[in-house]
């Protein structure tokens, strides 16, 4: 699971554009995240195992680390490393997955800050098990995963044996409040803390941009379709 | 409950968001632990999802929305403070008062429910009960298995409950109870109550009266402009026989009640807090988005006074809360260091609810937005619980040592 501002914030950046100003922002689970643990949560609940929330990250993010557990997470793991991009995560949950023996390993679609959706389908890879992306369900029946995806025009239903990953996509779960019960045994749940392994971070960030500000809204007449097209052929340079 | 229809399917869902994110100007979250944040959160995401949505349309028609009990129990809301060994949340002050914030950021009439609840139906058995009414109680009331209210205002006697005429006398194997209490908060659908009366020596005890002894009955209290989202009621004692092990046996004396009114009162003292943080976020997003003559009316100086003047009275109000709840949790708090806090904040919250509706022109007037709610509910708030008076006069007292009431 990832650590995303939440989702109010207003976003700057320091250091010339090159770094996210983390001055005042508050953090949440990025919640694709929170979808993948409830509905493993749910899964567990109704068939027994436990569930390990793994996240990336430095010590900061333990107040949302706590959370999950307070959601009902087992036990979690954190690899104290910053979470340069998507490569050094995958790679760092799959040194440590490795030989843990986990079933099924559930992401979020894409984390909300850096929507770059790749952080399963690396993992997977790494792991060598099969990865089922984006689903709107998931169960696991005999050893036999079988989730739904939502692709163009229609659904798809894929089948995959255990081992085997698979992301979140809206619509997966409910997203569960922690109860009081859940905060008063987080207290005592394990964190483990966990060096990282290797250093293989394929990219740096070189820049960051804003959208451009919006400007000013431009009313035209809908007899005047013609102007319509120029402007946006012309000024706007869309069409 | 048979005396409720089951609202949750009667309620109209508001598909409005609720935008709220809370205000914290002087970055007092850096006062508090990881865990409060969790908890103050958790709650506001409970609220968001299960009030926000409802209470617009439970408190225009006035129906208890008993179907987000279950809720509010399990988010904590009911005995937090009290230990985890009876079901309760084992928390400190903090926690405590940073859920009634968040309750009462939704609705004063919600917090009203939970703060009775804990306060002054858990609270007193735990610190006056036995060890088998502790056992009894407080786990069921903890979960919302059973609900509570707490009886000493009476139709004669609310200021001044010494002059309580409600009174038991020993038959022997029971007590016969008669009298009548009035205002009383969760009482139409109260499984149990706390009641203070006096005995035969005029000493004032404390009983737990159940639903369904003969005698005992809960007339509803109706067409109030305040709290419509919660219940209130008589409670009519007409020769109740009480079991003798229903007395608490740990307590005396009007000091009984107001020392769980002491704890009820911390929690509204925070509470408020989350109505006027509530109030005032609306007017700043309203003073932005509201445009007249050619600009935000934010734009305007005598907008910018009352916003400014928000903050800095909720900035206020929570460096106080904080440190009470500090000498709460080391059991230092005094009974007028919590009046204080209880009448500079309900007053505060009155006050921004006022100038947040004024801000908002005649929008502020409908149930679109909830300063008009918040603040019929508040004129409840700095009434029961001693009134805006009652607690200067504590306070006079404490600087002068010369009593004021009589
Ligand atoms: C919605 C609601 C819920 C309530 N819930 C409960 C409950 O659950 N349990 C419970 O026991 N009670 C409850 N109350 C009762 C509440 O605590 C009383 O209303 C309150 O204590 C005031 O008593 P009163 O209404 O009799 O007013 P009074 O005592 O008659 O006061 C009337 C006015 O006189 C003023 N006054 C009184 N004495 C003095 C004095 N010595 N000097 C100067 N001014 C004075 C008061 O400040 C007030 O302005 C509730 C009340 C409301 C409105």
């Amino acid at each position: 699971m990832s650590v995303v501002p939440d989702t109010t914030t207003k976003v700057t950046f320091t250091d010339n554009n090159t770094k996210f100003n983390q001055s005042g922002v508050q953090y949440i689970i990025n919640p694709y995240d929170e979808l993948s643990l409830t509905r493993a949560l749910e899964i567990t609940e109704a068939q027994g195992g436990s569930v390990t929330a793994i996240h990336v990250g430095l010590a900061d993010s333990e107040a949302s680390i706590r959370k999950a557990l307070a959601i009902g997470a087992q036990e979690a793991v954190r690899i104290n490393a910053e979470p340069k991009d998507a490569y050094f995560v995958a790679e760092q949950i799959a040194a440590y997955a490795q030989g843990q023996g986990f079933d099924l390993i559930l992401t979020g679609r894409e984390s909300i800050d850096y929507n770059g959706g790749l952080v399963g389908g690396i993992l997977a890879e790494m792991l060598g098990i099969p990865y089922i992306n984006v689903v709107t369900k998931i169960d696991v029946n005999n050893g036999v995963v079988e989730a739904i995806r939502d692709i163009d025009g229609g659904r798809e239903t894929v089948k995959a044996a255990l081992p085997c990953a698979a992301s979140a996509q809206k619509d997966l779960t409910e997203p569960r409040i922690p109860n009081m019960r859940g905060i008063m045994a987080a207290r005592t749940k394990p964190l483990q803390v966990v060096e990282p392994s290797a250093n293989n971070a394929g990219s740096t960030y070189a820049q960051y941009e804003l959208p451009p500000a919006k400007g000013a809204v431009k009313l035209i007449d809908p007899n005047n379709a013609g102007e319509l097209m120029s402007i946006l052929h012309n000024e706007a340079k869309v069409i | 409950m048979p005396y409720f229809p089951n609202p949750e399917e009667q309620l109209h869902r508001s598909a409005k968001q609720d935008l709220f994110q809370g205000t914290d100007f002087y970055a007092i979250d850096d006062l508090l632990t990881e865990e409060h944040i969790l908890i103050r959160n958790t709650v506001r995401d409970w609220v968001k999802r299960d009030v926000s949505p409802i209470i617009e349309d439970a408190c225009q028609r006035n129906i208890f929305p008993r179907h987000i009990i279950k809720g509010m129990a399990d988010v904590g809301a009911f005995g937090p403070q009290l230990p985890a060994e009876y079901g309760c949340g084992g928390l400190d002050y903090i926690s405590y008062g940073l859920i009634m914030q968040e309750i009462e950021r939704g609705d004063s009439g919600m917090r009203s429910t939970a703060s009775v609840q804990g306060s002054l139906v858990m609270y007193p058995i735990y610190k006056f009960g036995s060890e088998e009414q502790r056992n009894k109680y407080l786990p069921k009331l903890a979960s919302g298995e059973y609900m509570g209210c707490f009886g000493l205002t009476e139709p004669d006697h609310g200021s001044n409950p010494a002059g309580m005429v409600t009174n038991f006398k020993d038959m022997g194997d029971h007590y016969l109870l008669n009298g009548a209490k009035m205002w009383i908060s969760n009482a139409p659908f109260a499984d149990v109550a706390v009641v203070w009366a006096k005995d035969e020596n005029g000493i004032v005890r404390g009983l737990i009266v159940e639903r369904g002894m003969e005698g005992f009955s809960t007339p509803e209290t109706h067409n109030k402009w305040s709290l419509r989202a919660s219940a209130t009621g008589e409670l009519v004692f007409d020769n109740v026989k009480v079991p003798k092990e229903n007395l608490l046996p740990n307590v005396q004396g009007l000091k009984g009640p107001l020392t769980c009114l002491n704890s009820a009162r911390y929690g509204i003292s925070w509470g408020v807090i989350g109505a006027a943080m509530d109030c005032y976020e609306s007017a700043v997003r309203y003073s932005k988005e509201r445009e007249q003559f050619g600009r935000p009316i934010g734009g305007f100086q005598l907008q910018q006074k009352k916003l400014a003047e928000m903050l800095t009275e909720i900035t206020k109000a929570q460096l106080l809360c904080w440190r009470l709840g500090v000498l709460m949790n080391e059991g230092k708090a005094t009974p007028a260091q919590i009046s204080l806090a209880k009448r500079n904040n309900v007053d505060m919250a009155l006050n921004i609810a006022r100038e947040a509706r004024q801000i908002h022109g005649g929008m502020g007037i409908t149930g679109e937005y909830s300063m008009m709610r918040h603040m019929a509910n508040l004129e409840s708030v700095i009434t029961y619980e001693g009134t805006h008076d009652i607690h200067l006069l504590i306070l006079g007292m404490e600087i002068t040592g010369e009593n004021a009431f009589a």
